[in-house]
């Protein structure tokens, strides 16, 4: 076992998938000879070729609609967005493209490609690089989301991410591409999409999070285990399809729910969480299902204090926990 | 304060009850525990205990009316005591809504009435109508002195103690529920309660007592285990029918998801195996997930699989897997982990041991080669998993091989399975595990 960081083992993974798969190539800005400006592929364009690795035109539409060209003749393209911030002007072509060929076509051609974009504040990108997007993707059939939160994940999603028959869109926490470590094993393995991953059992208060918010999830729960309260924290890993089994048995064991993302509040993927909670598990429930989220401004400020006032942390996550187990 | 006797519900399925006949009249005194009424659901006659000792003030609902679960029958309290007035006699009988406490229904968030129970949960209220719990006696630990999940089981563990001393089963639980034993969580926080000793004393021990011959005291447990098995060999006429199996593939594909299984968190067991395999044959063999009835038999629809769990000097306890027909391999092995670790930590719910439609006994796990277990009464029928050993065989083609094989007992009820439906089933389940892909 070896200790990596989050974005060497998301390099790892497209490292191992090029050289397991000769269909598989990497497209977007940068990614090339500068090797991605987070280096998510460094060292790719000398091991794989410019053929397998190349930069791509700022347009962030070509490169996915590329992708899906690709896809179609049986490629497995990998296509980076730098920012998911730039995502947008690729928002036709992955919504009405790419995840409605499987149904559109009765099945006979399918998309097989992966998006990946970093997500989310925390660096003082400002307005135009801290943005969180997946509430946009994961109202759309068709399209898996995958948001990994340490690095044995996201090396296992990814692969498995790249090996799925239907598009799959990798968001990555960037704030964690070098604040989180953890152990990935030598030898080779996969995390399947779909299944969350109940990573610190609880019986007092389940907590729901994802990315960088299930890191600090992890970090409160230690917080308040000194206050005596055992919370269970479940990573969803897997924002759509949910696993809805996994969260209603945590609810149902600890009837109480507290949902974190960083992304706005109203309309987040949060309000699908509690709603499936609250439409199947209203009989388990001991407290109102809570969401701490960003608040309902435009924008993760530039300003240092506006940032940390926008973005949930520890602490205050721990707070949301205590109030929630004193109800 | 006044107590309210209450419907209880008698078991998942069974939402109301009628009354059959009051034990007791207005104005008699009782005591906790003693018998006051009997109430007959669907399935059985049951007498109800007492919940409190005191004056029968009132009784609300007459004899031969239905009610449903969680209505208040009676009040019991101290002479002259007033009732509230917001629990007047319900009017209408089998269509009124049960009492606000036990419905639901969350009550407002003011204290303005007098013995108002406060802010009720949606869990709290689903509790107190499954234990036909009054909230008034549970003391609120919440905000404002709401009464949390924790409180009602708090109160629950409290009352078990006072009820398993004196070795009285709860007023929900009637046979014929097919639940093997209580709840554990009712059954096993407390030590079991020897019997009084003048008790132990007096009766003549059934076996010749030699010197230096001990009585064990028997744990509410062990009493159940001995009524349910006498009871299920008296009931069905028990025949038994073995079949080998080659685990070969069973035991390759094991090997080789282990380890994916693992990541999930899920240890994966040959149990989960025999489960899956099982719960496929039953959909092909409905005949033998079903019960026996006087007016016939009842082929049920859903399988629920029950999975025997050792939990050593205490005895056993069969958790229920629900529709375990519609889970994956990794969805099985996850139930099963799941329920036996809860089993073993003692924190199964009531829900986790009822409605079983088919059993399985590992009793391999001890190196039993072969066994005739015990039918789980209603079901049909149980099958007995024994140890896997390799063993030599002769396979089609008149070579010897060396294979992991397991012997495969199957109990059934000689009143609703003949014996080829019978071993038609442990047929498939064999051809099931051979055949694993």
């Amino acid at each position: 076992m070896a200790e990596m960081t989050l974005i060497e083992a998301i390099r790892q993974a497209m490292d191992e998938e090029l050289a397991r798969d000769a269909d598989v190539f990497i497209v977007g800005e940068d990614v090339g000879a500068r090797g991605g400006v987070f280096r998510a592929t460094q060292g790719l364009i000398e091991k794989y070729g410019a053929e397998r690795v190349f930069d791509s035109p700022l347009a962030e539409l070509s490169i996915v609609g590329v992708g899906i060209g690709a896809a179609l003749y049986g490629m497995r393209p990998v296509c980076e967005i730098q920012f998911a911030d730039f995502i947008y002007p690729a928002f036709n072509q992955i919504v009405s493209e790419a995840a409605k060929m499987c149904y559109r076509s009765n099945g006979a051609w399918t998309v097989p490609m992966v998006i990946r974009a970093p997500y989310g504040g925390g660096i003082g990108g400002g307005l135009y690089h801290s943005q969180s997007v997946e509430a946009f993707f994961t109202h759309v059939p068709g399209l898996k989301v995958v948001i990994p939160s340490n690095p044995y994940d996201a090396k296992g999603l990814l692969k498995s991410a790249i090996r799925d028959p239907n598009p799959v869109l990798f968001l990555e926490p960037k704030k964690g591409y070098r604040l989180i470590r953890g152990e990935v094993p030598e030898e080779e393995y996969l995390v399947p999409l779909g299944p969350a991953n109940v990573s610190r059992p609880g019986s007092d208060v389940s907590v729901f999070a994802y990315g960088m918010m299930h890191y600090y999830a992890l970090q409160a729960a230690e917080m308040v285990a000194s206050e005596n309260i055992a919370v269970e924290v479940v990573d969803l890993r897997t924002l759509y399809p949910v696993d809805k089994e996994t969260i209603l048995q945590s609810v149902r064991k600890t009837g109480k729910a507290l949902i974190v993302h960083e992304d706005n509040l109203t309309g987040g993927y949060g309000a699908e969480v509690a709603a499936i909670i609250a439409s199947e598990a209203f009989t388990d429930l001991d407290a109102p299902v809570r969401r701490l989220c960003g608040p309902d401004v435009p924008g993760v400020p530039f300003s240092p204090p506006m940032q940390e006032w926008f973005l949930p942390n520890a602490e205050k996550i721990a707070e949301a926990i205590r109030q929630l187990d004193r109800f | 304060m006044a107590t309210k006797v209450i419907m209880p519900q008698l078991g998942e399925s069974v939402v109301e009850g009628t009354v059959m006949k009051w034990l007791v009249k207005e104005g008699d005194d009782v005591e906790e525990l003693q018998p006051i009424l009997e109430v007959n659901t669907d399935k059985v006659n049951t007498e109800i205990p007492s919940p409190a000792g005191g004056k029968i003030l009132k009784i609300v609902v007459a004899e031969n009316a239905t009610v449903k679960a969680g209505t208040v029958l009676a009040w019991i309290g101290e002479a002259g005591e007033r009732l509230p007035d917001s629990e007047m006699p319900p009017r209408g009988l089998a269509a009124e809504k049960p009492q606000e406490a036990v419905s639901g229904q969350p009550r407002a968030l003011t204290q303005e009435r007098e013995g108002d129970v406060g802010f009720v949960s949606p869990v709290v209220a689903r509790m107190a109508q499954e234990y036909a719990i009054d909230l008034h006696l549970v003391k609120g630990t919440g905000e404002r002195g709401r009464i949390t999940k924790k409180d009602v089981l708090k109160y629950l563990a409290a009352l078990e103690k006072e009820r398993g001393a004196a070795a009285e089963p709860a007023a929900w639980e009637t046979p014929g529920e097919g639940d093997l034993f209580r709840p554990t969580e009712m059954v096993f926080r407390t030590q079991p309660a020897p019997p009084p000793q003048s008790e132990a004393q007096q009766q003549p021990l059934a076996a010749a007592s030699a010197g230096g011959d001990t009585l064990v005291p028997l744990s509410i447990v062990r009493k159940r285990i001995a009524e349910h098995m006498v009871n299920s060999v008296r009931t069905s006429p028990h025949v038994t029918t073995v079949m080998e199996a080659d685990l070969k593939r069973v035991v390759a594909h094991r090997e080789a998801n282990k380890p994916d299984f693992s990541a999930e968190g899920v240890h994966l067991t040959f149990t989960a195996y025999f489960a899956c395999a099982v719960s496929q044959a039953l959909k092909d063999f409905r005949m033998v997930n079903s019960s026996w009835s006087e007016q016939g038999i009842v082929l049920h629809r859903a399988v629920n699989l029950g999975i025997a769990v050792a939990l050593g000097e205490e005895g056993l306890i069969v958790p229920v897997i629900k529709n375990s027909d519609s889970l994956s391999l990794l969805g099985m092995a996850r139930a099963i982990n799941d329920l036996a670790h809860r089993a073993r930590q003692h924190q199964l719910q009531p829900d986790d041991v009822k409605g079983g439609t088919f059993s399985i006994t590992n009793h391999g796990m001890s190196g039993s080669l072969f066994a005739t277990p015990i039918i789980n009464q209603p079901q049909c029928a149980i099958l007995g998993v024994g140890a896997i050993k390799k063993r030599v065989i002769v396979t089609e083609d008149d070579a010897l091989a060396i294979r992991p094989m397991v012997y495969l007992s199957l109990t059934f009820d000689h009143r609703i399975l003949d014996g080829e439906v019978a071993d038609g089933f442990l047929a498939r389940v064999v051809e099931i595990l051979e055949h694993w892909h």
